[in-house]
């Protein structure tokens, strides 16, 4: 039997096991809305194209399955570039399918037509345009696999609208074939050894765990190499959760926002132990006086990350659960009585940092940021799903949100992406109805994105916005106060929506708090409601992130407050 | 250091304009770029002259070898290659240059491929140094146009790149 283009994207869909799927409509992809129209698939209309790419992007980081959004050709192709580019700058397995007008038309200005696989080719893993029905089911099989393997990443499948109509027997592949794509999972044999041995050696070793470690599913290990040889733990913004943060050997994150006790150990520390991170700008500082006295070993699945920016001594090409599985297996056989009293004076010296300055804020009579982040943090008691916007709001969470679990945290990382976090939520709130998602967010970023308040009414999707409300773009303003001499060039907000009477405009709750006492009852209130809220937290409006380590500085030249 | 990149991809729809990307999209350089289809149809070989330091050419491989496209890549520099490139020059041609010309054509091995009544083409082909050479003692006589097709190597001996 033959099944037009747009019943076998269906199929291959269902053969992929997703059940849900972000998108908007339009003209070129009216045959796939029609047939999803009687599908099992759930189909949740976003209010802008760039949201159903960071929900389908959130909905992955949630579940580690493929995320999935459907747009139509033009500018709801264009629309998602923000999205791709997002989720390709952490790794994010997502599959975007746009629509296009007919093969006959492309090239031609035809209405609503754009070149989005030239467009997208520098911010995706991998892309097609699939020009005969004939290879629909095998793109979108390969392009479900790029995603997910190896580094994970965005793709995109562009469907011209002739190729949707058009009919073949479908026949959907059962494995993948690609010559020159075979990710390499396994780790060299030789130097898995040679890292064991360095990590055995070491006095005063660091492991420096990024997302990788989450991406990879590499918790459970990563947290049975850490107590096992008592080595302290500093995680990168990705990395968060990949090591439970309330752990005692937890230091917190590193970089420019790290903590005093992290970027002191890294600059320290005898042997860098580098897992599922790629030594990003944020992280390193002033590369030459990163890590000054350590040996380094790097295990990243990409080639590329290896040696990119730091001069690694041990790297290694390979999973990064699978080569601690390794690593493990290898530790076991090693005698390791005594240890403790060998590691003890590093474990001192590391405590002693610890005390002198650790993360903290002067209490006063407006609401400081962090005591919302901290209290968010207690009343949930951890359990809920954090996804974050850019800038003041981000880094607070990631400071004063202790996360014990992974995928438990939706965060730009390496593009930054402000607007990022609510679509991101909705992403999570799909896949996990009953856990409560909260996006702390800032008044700016959140004004990015806010018309998916409609997204999460329609689809009861109960999503808490925590939106620390400065009337600033936080932290520009902070790098405008250090660095600029305080000229507030284009930094105030002043003129924003009434956040409540915007949450009750659209059906849903809106809170606010303007003094320290209200935080925790708004708090309460708006994880009680059993639907989307915005809670508006009126905070202290100068206040900065501290520790910083500025822009290409060493990570011990740390502004303390 | 300039290098040599030989770059076996699938024959498919954008995979040059992927190459060039990468290459524009990172900042690294193009001196020559030269691709065709080899023996294999569904498959394409380039030939890329690029120049940077160890770590940036051990970045442009690695990040070649990462596109989904790209079956094989190899840093020829690192061996021993024979490396050709082909130049069509037209030349100015007049009753005090024309056997001139023809000398130093014929001094380089080329071919006069096309003679019009003030002009000679030349076809020339071999490696860097020749070319060069060729070139420097033609300018003198008049060059009126130059094109160059990029470099294209091959190893020597049994092994396949």
């Amino acid at each position: 039997m033959k099944l037009t283009g747009a019943e076998i994207l269906i199929e291959c869909l269902k053969k992929e096991g997703v059940e849900t799927i972000f998108g908007y409509p339009g003209g070129v992809v009216l045959n796939i809305y029609d047939v999803l129209y009687d599908s099992d698939i759930r189909h949740i209309l976003v209010r802008h194209e760039q949201a159903a790419v960071h929900a389908a992007d959130g909905f992955a980081r949630a579940t580690g399955k493929v995320g999935v959004a459907l747009v139509t050709s033009g500018p709801g192709a264009t629309n998602t570039i923000t999205g791709l580019a997002t989720a390709y700058m952490d790794s994010i397995p997502i599959v975007v399918i746009s629509g296009q007008v007919p093969t006959g038309l492309i090239g031609n200005d035809a209405f609503q037509e754009a070149d989005i696989v030239g467009i997208t080719r520098p911010c995706t893993k991998h892309n097609f345009l699939v020009k005969d029905v004939a290879d629909l089911a095998r793109i979108m099989k390969e392009a479900f696999y790029i995603a997910a393997s190896g580094r994970p990443g965005p793709v995109l499948v562009d469907l011209p609208k002739d190729v949707v109509v058009s009919s073949t027997k479908f026949s959907y592949p059962e494995s993948v074939s690609l010559r020159g794509y075979n990710p390499n999972y396994e780790g060299h044999p030789g130097q898995i050894k040679k890292a064991v041995a360095a990590i055995m050696e070491a006095k005063k070793p660091l492991i420096y765990a990024g997302g990788g470690v989450i991406l990879s599913n590499a918790s459970a290990e990563l947290t049975a190499l850490a107590k096992k040889l008592d080595i302290p733990v500093t995680m990168t913004l990705m990395g968060l959760g990949g090591f439970p943060g309330s752990d005692p050997l937890s230091l917190g994150m590193l970089g420019m926002h790290g903590t005093y006790c992290a970027n002191m150990a890294v600059t320290e520390c005898d042997l860098l132990i580098a897992v599922g991170a790629r030594f990003d700008d944020r992280v390193t500082g002033k590369v030459d006086e990163f890590a000054p006295g350590a040996r380094i070993i790097h295990v990243d699945i990409d080639p590329t990350s290896i040696s990119k920016n730091v001069k690694v001594d041990i790297p290694i090409v390979g999973d990064v659960k699978r080569v601690l599985a390794k690593w493990l297996e290898l530790i076991d056989k090693e005698n390791i009585s005594g240890r403790d009293e060998e590691i003890k004076p590093w474990l001192d010296e590391i405590a002693g940092w610890r005390a002198h300055h650790t993360l903290s804020y002067e209490k006063t009579e407006e609401i400081k940021p962090q005591y919302v982040v901290e209290m968010l943090r207690e009343v949930t008691g951890g359990d809920c799903i954090i996804s974050t916007e850019v800038g003041q709001n981000q880094m607070w969470a990631a400071q004063f949100f202790t996360l014990d679990k992974p995928r438990c945290w939706l965060t730009s990382g390496g593009l930054g992406t402000m607007g990022y976090g609510f679509p991101a939520a909705i992403g999570a709130q799909a896949a996990f109805p009953g856990k409560t998602v909260i996006d702390i967010a800032g008044d700016g970023s959140i004004q990015m994105n806010i018309q998916e308040l409609a997204t999460v009414v329609q689809y009861k999707l109960p999503v808490k916005i925590a939106i620390l409300n400065n009337r600033y773009l936080g932290m520009v303003r902070q790098w405008q106060e250090l660095f600029y001499g305080k000229r507030y060039s284009h930094t105030v907000m002043d003129y924003a929506p009434d956040f409540v009477k915007l949450a009750e405009a659209y059906g849903a709750l809106g809170l606010r708090a303007t003094k320290p006492e209200e935080v925790r009852e708004v708090i309460e209130k708006g994880l009680a409601h059993d639907g989307p809220v915005i809670m508006d937290f009126q905070v202290a409006r100068e206040e900065g992130v501290y520790p910083m380590v500025p822009a290409g500085v060493a990570l011990s030249k740390m502004l303390l407050a | 250091m300039r290098h040599t990149i030989t770059v076996t991809v699938e024959n498919e729809f954008g995979v040059l304009s992927r190459v060039v990307g990468l290459f524009s999209g990172r900042g690294f350089n193009i001196d020559s770029l030269s691709v065709a289809e080899t023996m294999d149809p569904t498959v394409s070989r380039m030939t890329i002259v690029t120049r940077g330091d160890d770590q940036i050419i051990e970045q442009i491989t690695k990040q070649l070898n990462k596109l989904v496209n790209v079956i094989k890549v190899v840093d020829l520099t690192m061996g021993d290659y024979i490396g050709r490139e082909m130049v069509l020059v037209k030349m100015n041609a007049n009753e005090k240059t024309k056997a001139e010309i023809l000398r130093l054509s014929e001094i380089f091995r080329g071919k006069i491929v096309d003679v019009s009544p003030s002009t000679y083409t030349i076809e020339l082909t071999g490696d860097d140094g020749k070319i060069k050479a060729a070139l420097e003692l033609l300018q003198p006589l008049g060059i009126k146009e130059i094109v160059r097709t990029g470099r294209v190597a091959i190893q020597r001996g049994s092994v396949s790149a």
